[in-house]
């Protein structure tokens, strides 16, 4: 068994309202950074897990999110980095 | 009639509900711990509101991994009478219960007051003792009860009949569809295809006396001792 750590990002769905998002991307256009379109707020989470290899880690932390991390109703989820020892 | 009120850890309306059903009702109510597998017996199950599971990762994203939900579920899925008040509307659109989610307040802000809603469909278990559009003073207390689904399960819950309560009144008190916390179509509370289980964010556990500020909320409970023939 290897050890992964794999960074998952999850983001409000497009096209439905993100109020947070919002408000940030008007505190930013405040500021001056009016080159700013727009900005979605949502979950950074990292999973440390042991796999066999990096695929069955992927596999895994994919269906972690479908279950549970991740709402399919309203959220995207993407496996945005793995590191491991494998 | 026995109701099932059940208490997962951040659970806090859930003596509410129990009073509701003890003081105001005079019928039998038990608390079902969430790591138990008993229903006890109950006929009704109430999700109670409060913050389960400090609303970590999502409002209701843990705690329909309760042991107890899965006889929740069992439940439900024969038919049996589940009421999810607040929290208990959330952990029951997690647990698939009920169509879509609910999102934080548009507002951003946690609203706790007095809403208006209307009745919108008064042929449920839960609603047979109002009239269709008679509008109700029902206080709500959350931060994320933004109800929002996809075009197509909207479509489909307006069609069926099952949008149940909405919002209604907004800075002008008028008597117009008004979103408090932004929800889709100022939808404040939906039943399930089969009528049998209903969530909604107002709490009617809180409007069970005047001298409280109302007692519109009784007859939900009402309705379903009628329906069950008590």
């Amino acid at each position: 068994m290897n050890r992964y750590r794999i960074a998952v990002h999850i983001t409000p769905r497009r096209g439905i309202l993100d109020p947070q998002g919002r408000t940030v991307a008007d505190a930013l256009h405040t500021l001056g950074f009016t080159d700013v379109r727009d900005v979605h707020v949502g979950r950074h989470i990292v999973v440390e897990l042991d796999a066999k290899d990096e695929s069955t880690a992927r596999d895994a932390t994919r269906a972690m999110c479908e279950k549970l991390l991740a709402n399919p109703v309203t959220e995207d989820y993407e496996i945005a980095s793995v590191e491991g020892d494998g | 009639m026995k109701f099932g009120i059940v208490t997962f850890p951040g659970s806090n309306c859930d003596y509410d509900a129990y009073q509701a059903v003890v003081e105001q009702l005079g019928e039998t109510a038990t608390y079902l711990w969430h790591k138990d597998h008993d229903l006890q017996g109950s006929d009704v199950i109430v999700l109670p509101g409060g913050f389960s599971y400090g609303d970590y990762l999502r409002a209701g994203a843990i705690a329909r991994f309760s042991p107890i939900m899965a006889d929740v579920v069992a439940h439900a899925r024969r038919g049996g009478p589940v009421l999810g008040i607040c929290n208990g509307f959330q952990i029951a659109c997690e647990a698939g219960l009920l169509p879509g989610a609910l999102l934080r307040n548009a507002s951003l802000k946690y609203i706790a007051e007095f809403v208006r809603l209307r009745v919108e469909n008064a042929d449920t278990m839960f609603t047979n003792r109002y009239e269709k559009g008679e509008q109700l003073l029902i206080p709500i207390a959350h931060g994320d009860g933004r109800y929002t689904a996809d075009e197509e399960t909207l479509a489909r819950l307006e069609g069926e009949g099952r949008v149940v309560f909405r919002y209604i009144g907004g800075p002008r008190d008028a008597d117009e569809f008004w979103s408090p916390n932004g929800a889709m179509h100022a939808i404040a509370g939906i039943v399930n295809e089969a009528g049998n289980v209903l969530g909604m964010m107002p709490h009617p556990e809180r409007a069970m006396d005047s001298l409280l500020g109302s007692a519109d909320g009784v007859r939900v409970f009402e309705s379903m001792l009628s329906r069950a023939g008590v």
